[in-house]
């Protein structure tokens, strides 16, 4: 791939070929605020906050759509840039309900970040207050359009990276909003609840039902993990607070799914505390399952299967393992079955 | 497994997932992707809409359709005949590549031979497609410059299912469509670390890696890492003749890590028995589930946010898995209490570490021996891979080199299902899953949300057939087979074809299992989970309309 040299506040910077000057820009190290501009949905050119002046060139310029070019000059935090991104913060804040008191997305939401590092405590213009209801209707997702921004993130993800199709944008003007279908309740779309869009939401319009109310987005501590239901592998973070997972998201930019999700990896951990897990050994006695310690249960099953293997023979013995254990757990119970046991009885259920 | 072991050498995916997005030609057979790996079909919907093309072979309209090109409806397990006069026409109009069967196969004129008598007006009786829609079929496979081929467990779970894999594999054999990117055979795995059970061993015939059992200086070197005297050398018994082995007295102990086999595996009632009938049975789970009441022993373990580890996913990836909180009362890893157990019974297994055992793995497993938790910390690495100084491998077979030297075609004759459809049990029932829960539901169904979106089992009845029953949608009815019956919600829709209904195992209320037919697959010991024969009654419970999703207003 060819490289081109460019200056972006008058440091030079080296990009590939056909980059924005956004991409080119970030990759140097040189930060440029955007809110609609994500990775993987890529421009958008709706929000203007990455607006930059190229020299040569009238007016701002929108960097996450222009192409980078050999020579160019490019300037990123001028007093007029400045003013216009915190006229476009401004504008955002006049327009809906961005009320940060009690919102999931604190704490991880770029509408925030972009007025916090702006210096806004709130907005010179006259309010207009929507009130649109929020929309409850899918048990997994909530969606507030009163904090849209309308950056298009969730319909090109919804449209154009988990092709489910659900997302789109309706009505006109004033009324513009994002809609399900045919404007339906998310609950009664065609919506397969994969929570993708709520991933790639920059604010508090989309936020996840279940955890409302049980941790602000920095309280928690991620650990990236592997996901425990299909055989895909999807890499995902668990969100934490007081041992407890609060959320999990995809993992960005690494194989095998590249941040998305399914249903089942994104919104089906609460399993992990349910009250109904198995938290003692049991042992039957007298024919009722009674709670017993970890000593009792484990001498007990070694009499066990050491007496039945002296009196049948060790392939009188056999094994289940478990396609959802780690491959470590998986290979110590192969080789306790036949290095402990004697026997070659060893499968699962997955051998097809 | 075994289909694609004895036909290319390996049983795995010969690709990987992000290949997926530029596949031309994306053939889908018997894998309900957008509900079972929905992950994946989001790659196979980006290609189609980058200008892929593709194709699927099921029975149902499943939802994956919607994006297909063309969705070829073949009767359930008819998938041989099928393909077997795809075959023949793709010979036929000599769109076969003839280089790579010269220089990389063997066995091609048998498979000529074989598919010889399958006309497409021939199989056309079988399969149920017109001969004109199997030509068509041909000639799209026939004439694409790389086919990319999936399948899940509609290929697999068959009496035939061994049959219906090494037929999936002659076909891109004789189209040569193996051993490049973007093109060859993906079985998708359905649980998270199956590939990984059987790279593990878990198997009564092979070690780690696939290492047989029955070589003599394979169980020489596992033997001296393993400080015993000597291992056995015999297959073992797999699940079917465990259950069997059971109810004949052979079989005395069982000892189950993380199976509701009551609810997984087929005719629960023969199940069931073998639960009762056996003299010890060890339940090692994260929950007390059907399975486990059955048990004498029952020991609580971690689950996966709790542990240090991996997981091998699909596509041969090995990927770690890391703890995240701690788990509850006194469960532990599954690894620890095997290795206790080991040690009360006099074989010393002890470990520190997950990472410990896997470097016990590498050691005796050639193919992953090059995998490392450094190496993986931030990014997965697929087998095989030999060396520490090896990337991993992202499709099989380049440059043509097979494990066994050229790939072999395996014919197959087309068997109908162990039970078909007689006048007593006029219909086939076929099984699979749901998107909103997952096996026998003991995570989806214990997470918030998944119960208000899908509450219960429904079945699905074509509306002919509700119409002929004077079946109601929403409507309990009750579907009997010669091993149990259930009482369960209708579901009157399109998505299956007239004289076939579909369930799953999801729900203990009604588990497509108590239906299900203990046939096995000589080879693998695969039970027929996608064909069985039922009839529907109306039932006495009491009918209620279709619930519907019931939201939590929370906010």
């Amino acid at each position: 791939m060819k490289t081109i040299s460019l200056e972006i506040d008058g440091q030079h910077v080296q990009a590939a070929e056909g980059s924005s000057i956004l991409i080119a820009a970030r990759l140097n190290g040189i930060y440029i605020p955007t809110l609609c501009y994500h990775p993987r949905t890529r421009q958008a050119g709706k929000c203007r906050m990455c607006v930059v002046e190229v020299k040569g060139l009238p007016g701002l310029q929108v960097s996450c759509s222009i192409q980078a070019q050999d020579g160019m000059a490019v300037l990123t935090k001028t007093e007029k840039i400045i003013e216009t991104r915190k006229m476009i913060v401004e504008l955002y804040l006049s327009n809906g309900s961005h009320n940060c008191m009690s919102c999931e997305a604190a704490g991880k939401c770029e509408l925030q970040d972009a007025a916090y590092h702006l210096g806004i405590e709130k907005s010179v213009f006259p309010v207009l207050k929507k009130d649109m209801p929020f929309d409850v209707s899918c048990p997994m997702i909530i969606r507030d359009m009163n904090k849209c921004i309308q950056c298009y993130r969730c319909i090109t993800g919804c449209n154009n990276i988990v092709v489910n199709e659900v997302l789109d944008m309706g009505f006109r003007g004033s009324k513009m909003t994002v809609v399900c279908d045919t404007n339906k309740p998310m609950g009664k779309s065609s919506c397969v609840v994969c929570g993708e869009c709520v991933q790639l939401c920059p604010t508090g319009a989309l936020t996840e039902k279940k955890t409302i109310g049980r941790a602000r987005a920095w309280e928690t501590v991620r650990t990236r993990t592997t996901c425990p239901y299909c055989g895909v592998g999807c890499q995902m973070y668990l969100h934490v607070k007081d041992n407890e997972i609060i959320r999990v998201t995809g993992v960005e930019g690494t194989e095998p799914n590249y941040g998305t999700l399914c249903i089942k990896g994104r919104f089906g951990y609460d399993f992990v505390h349910s009250p109904e897990r198995l938290k003692t050994p049991m042992l039957r006695k007298n024919g009722v399952l009674e709670e017993a310690s970890w000593d009792e249960a484990l001498d007990y099953t070694a009499a066990r299967l050491t007496d039945i293997k002296q009196k049948h023979g060790p392939d009188s013995i056999v094994g289940i393992g478990c396609a959802r254990s780690t491959n470590e757990s998986n290979y110590v119970m192969m080789k306790f079955m036949r290095a402990a046991i004697g026997t070659n009885n060893v499968d699962h259920c997955a051998r097809t | 497994m075994a289909g694609l072991a004895s036909t290319l050498g390996a049983g795995a995916m010969t690709n990987s997932i992000r290949e997926i997005e530029d596949v031309p030609v994306i053939f889908v057979i018997g894998s309900n992707t957008t509900e079972s790996h929905p992950v994946i079909s989001y790659s196979m919907k980006r290609a189609v809409k980058k200008g892929s093309r593709l194709i699927v072979a099921d029975p149902r309209k499943i939802d994956l359709t919607r994006w297909a090109a063309r969705h070829f409806q073949h009767r359930v397990g008819s998938d041989i005949a099928l393909l077997n006069a795809v075959m023949y026409e793709i010979i036929r109009n000599e769109w076969h590549d003839r280089a790579f069967i010269d220089d990389h196969t063997e066995g091609f004129e048998y498979l000529k031979e074989t598919v010889s008598k399958y006309t497409p007006e021939y199989a056309s009786g079988i399969c149920g497609l017109s001969a004109d829609e199997i030509r068509e079929l041909a000639s799209i496979l026939g004439t694409a410059d790389k086919v990319g081929l999936y399948y899940t467990l509609g290929i697999t779970e068959h009496t035939t299912g061994t049959d219906n894999v090494r037929t999936c594999a002659n076909l891109q054999m004789l189209l040569g469509h193996i051993g490049i990117e973007n093109a060859g055979v993906n079985p998708l795995r359905g649980q998270n670390n199956v590939q990984g059970a059987c790279d593990m061993g878990v198997l009564p015939d092979v070690f780690t890696g696939y290492q047989k059992t029955s070589d003599p200086g394979t169980r020489e070197k596992f033997e001296k890492v393993w400080g015993v005297e000597k291992l056995p050398g015999t297959e073992g018994a797999k699940i079917p003749a465990m259950f069997d082995g059971i109810n004949h007295g052979d079989i005395k102990a069982l000892y189950l890590i993380g199976e509701n086999v009551v609810m997984s595996e087929p005719n629960q009632a023969h199940t069931v028995k073998s639960l009762e009938n056996v003299e010890f049975l060890i339940v090692q789970d994260i929950f007390m589930n059907e399975t486990a009441e059955y048990a004498d022993v029952i020991l609580p373990a971690a689950c996966y946010a709790e542990i240090e580890g991996t997981f091998t996913n699909t596509e041969r990836r090995v990927q770690r898995v890391r703890r995240a909180v701690t788990p509850p009362g006194m469960a532990r890893d599954d690894w620890w209490i095997t290795g206790e157990i080991a040690k009360r019974m006099g074989f010393i297994m002890e470990y520190n570490s997950s990472e410990q055992i896997w470097n016990e793995i590498r050691s005796l497993s050639p193919s992953m021996a090059g995998i490392t938790y450094a190496r993986i910390e931030q990014q997965g690495i697929q087998w095989p891979c030999p060396d520490t100084d090896h990337t991993g491998t992202c499709y099989l077979y380049c440059d043509n080199v097979f494990p066994c030297g050229k790939a072999r075609f395996q014919p197959a004759e087309w068997k109908p299902a162990a039970e078909v459809p007689d006048e007593e049990y006029p219909f086939v029932l076929t099984t699979g899953r749901r998107l909103w829960h997952y096996h026998t539901g003991t995570q989806t169904r214990r997470s918030a949300g998944f119960i208000d979106i899908f509450p219960e089992e429904l079945i699905e009845v074509n509306p002919e057939d509700a119409q002929k029953l004077n079946i109601n949608n929403g409507e309990y009815i009750t579907a009997v087979s010669r091993r149990g019956k259930v009482t369960v919600k209708s579901w009157v829709t399109s998505r299956v074809m007239p004289g076939v209904c579909f369930m799953t195992f999801h729900f203990s209320e009604a588990c497509a299992n108590v239906l299900t037919n203990n046939a096995f697959d000589p080879v693998t010991g695969t039970a027929e989970y996608k064909a069985c024969a039922i009839r529907l009654e109306k039932s006495n419970s009491a009918s209620e309309p279709e619930k519907q999703r019931v939201h939590r207003e929370n906010k």
